[in-house]
């Protein structure tokens, strides 16, 4: 009991000090990128300094534009990727706990999940029109897979031990997924969900590169157009970041639920 | 409470067919086990004493014969059993108290429940720890709840694979205690599978000494049934089974001067 109080105690000041040092690259970086910068290697057209992305995210941020395009990105995400979390859990879920439907599905699947995602944009134009359809349907595409491998992956590899223990008590069919299986798969699944969530930023940049208005895909092909390597750099950096956030906020959701059963 | 059961094995054999060869394990196992009786199932490793309690439970089914609880022949899963594996196998991320409360019957919920594996931990001497999860137990701790949600199933018969093979000697002694304790409060059927000669001397009725026949590729049958005199509680040094326990030793091929029998 003493033990476990103790190692309570301890963990959010070893917490806090880890997370720190993982603030000490990103500084470590942006120092050499101040560097290189002004060392004249690179022309300013080609590497402006830090301070002037910082700039190109004022004047943007104060026209009012930064915002919508954070915005529309991050809503094509979040709808996408409800969706392809979704199917990837519905999919993966029947691959993972019927062999019929494995032995019928998966090896299509795979296939399907080797196709880049640039080669779905075309056929979504060409589809879906140039209006949200076809760049949500493509976050769904990028967030679906890494769902439904994990969640599939997850469900078939069940402790049988555990399997096992809930038949010899009665359970069976859907009761036996509810007791056993799903829980017994949940870590797996929301990890899952996690690397869903950042493949659906993956796919948004490649909607946007193509065929928008709108976005920091936009943003960053527009900026090559008209030579504002401050805007591109701006709009890479706010890619990371909000990958980063969202992932973040979905760490959070997970930690949480696991520990509620720890 | 639920009436101890009978359990009866007629003409049971089971072969399985591994990479494309039959292997007989069990042949021709007659055995009747009157309701409230304690039967201690001995035999070397790997010859089938797992197959056999798997089949009483319907967790597996014979190639040859049937198996009877009650005179009703056991197709699938047997309600009237309840297992307890050689590992505790509980749910690791459910309470100790959800994990007794899965041994239930089905249709128990409500108060009548909540006290009911109140009542079984308190049996077990596990009260105090009903919230806490598995991974915070110790290894007798841990077997002793997966009792408990055996006998939250208030079985007819308990089948008890080697359930305190993995404890150390004296906590094997106190499960050991605590087993005919309980047995003598619900007054079950108890099939217990056990490498230790003294615990079942201990515990049983009467002894049942599974065993390879002359041909090998025969599969394994019952070699000799052993009634231990006296009546349980018995006492660990009552002098009277020391003789039975040299037979059974031999029986089981080993010397009581500490060699091995070739
Ligand atoms: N599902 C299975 N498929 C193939 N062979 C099996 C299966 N289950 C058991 N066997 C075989 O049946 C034999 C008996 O196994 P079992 O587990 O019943 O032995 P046991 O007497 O319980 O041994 P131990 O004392 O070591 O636990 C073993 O040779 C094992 O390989
Ligand atoms: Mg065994």
């Amino acid at each position: 009991m003493s033990l476990t109080e103790e190692r309570t105690a301890v963990a959010p000041k070893r917490t806090a000090a880890r997370r720190a040092v993982g603030v000490v690259l990103p500084l470590l970086l942006l120092g050499v990128w101040q560097l290189l910068a002004g060392s004249g290697i690179y022309s300013p057209a080609q590497l402006p300094p830090p301070g002037e992305v910082a700039s190109a995210f004022g004047e943007l941020a104060g026209r009012g534009e930064l915002w919508h395009h954070i915005a529309i990105s991050t809503q094509r995400v979040l709808i996408g990727f409800a969706l392809g979390a979704v199917l990837g859990l519905a999919l993966g879920g029947l691959v993972g706990l019927s062999r019929t439907a494995n032995a019928a599905l998966s090896p299509t699947v795979q296939a399907i999940r080797a196709v880049p995602s640039l080669a779905w944009v075309p056929l979504l134009l060409l589809w879906l029109g140039v209006g949200e359809t076809p760049k949500i349907v493509l976050v769904a595409i990028g967030a679906f897979f890494p769902v439904y491998a994990t969640v599939s992956a997850a469900l078939t590899h069940v402790d049988s031990h555990l399997t096992e223990v809930g038949r010899a008590y009665g359970r069976s069919g859907l009761r036996l997924v509810a007791t056993v299986l799903f829980p017994a798969a949940t870590p797996a699944i929301l990890s899952g969900l996690r690397l869903g969530l950042a493949q659906g930023w993956l796919f948004l940049v490649a909607a946007e590169l193509i065929a928008s208005s709108m976005g920091l895909g936009f943003l960053l092909i527009d900026s090559q157009n008209t030579g504002r390597t401050d805007v591109m750099l701006l709009a890479i950096v706010l890619l990371a970041a909000l990958g980063k956030l969202t992932d973040t906020l979905l760490g959070f959701a997970e930690t949480r639920l696991l520990t509620a059963r720890r | 409470m639920r009436e101890p059961a009978g359990l009866e094995f007629s003409g049971v054999g089971r072969a399985f067919t591994v990479a494309g060869r039959h292997r007989q394990v069990l042949a021709g196992i007659d055995l009747t086990v009157a309701p409230g009786e304690v039967i201690a199932l001995l035999g070397p490793s790997g010859c089938g004493k797992s197959t056999l309690l798997r089949l009483a439970a319907g967790l597996d089914s014979p190639t040859a014969g049937a198996v009877s609880v009650d005179g009703r022949p056991v197709r699938g899963i047997e309600p009237r059993c309840a297992v307890v594996f050689q590992e505790p196998r509980l749910l690791p991320w459910r309470t100790l108290f959800r994990n007794v409360a899965y041994g239930l019957p089905r249709g128990v919920t409500g108060a009548p429940a909540r006290q009911e594996v109140e009542h079984w931990l308190s049996v077990v001497g596990l009260d105090a720890f009903a919230q806490h999860r598995p991974r915070q137990l110790s290894g007798g701790m841990a077997q002793r709840a997966a009792l408990a949600r055996a006998l939250a199933r208030r079985p007819g018969v308990l089948l008890l694979d080697e359930p305190f093979a993995a404890l150390d000697a004296l906590t094997r002694l106190r499960m050991q205690d605590l087993l005919a304790e309980v047995q003598r409060e619900a007054g079950t059927t108890v099939l217990l599978v056990t490498h230790d000669a003294d615990e079942a001397l201990h515990l049983a009725d009467r002894i049942v000494l599974l065993g390879p026949s002359e041909d090998p590729a025969a599969g394994s049958s019952i070699r000799l049934v052993l009634p231990v005199p006296g009546a349980r509680p018995r006492d660990r040094g009552d002098s009277t089974l020391a003789e039975l326990r040299a037979s059974l030793l031999s029986e089981l091929g080993v010397n009581i001067h500490g060699r091995i029998q070739a």
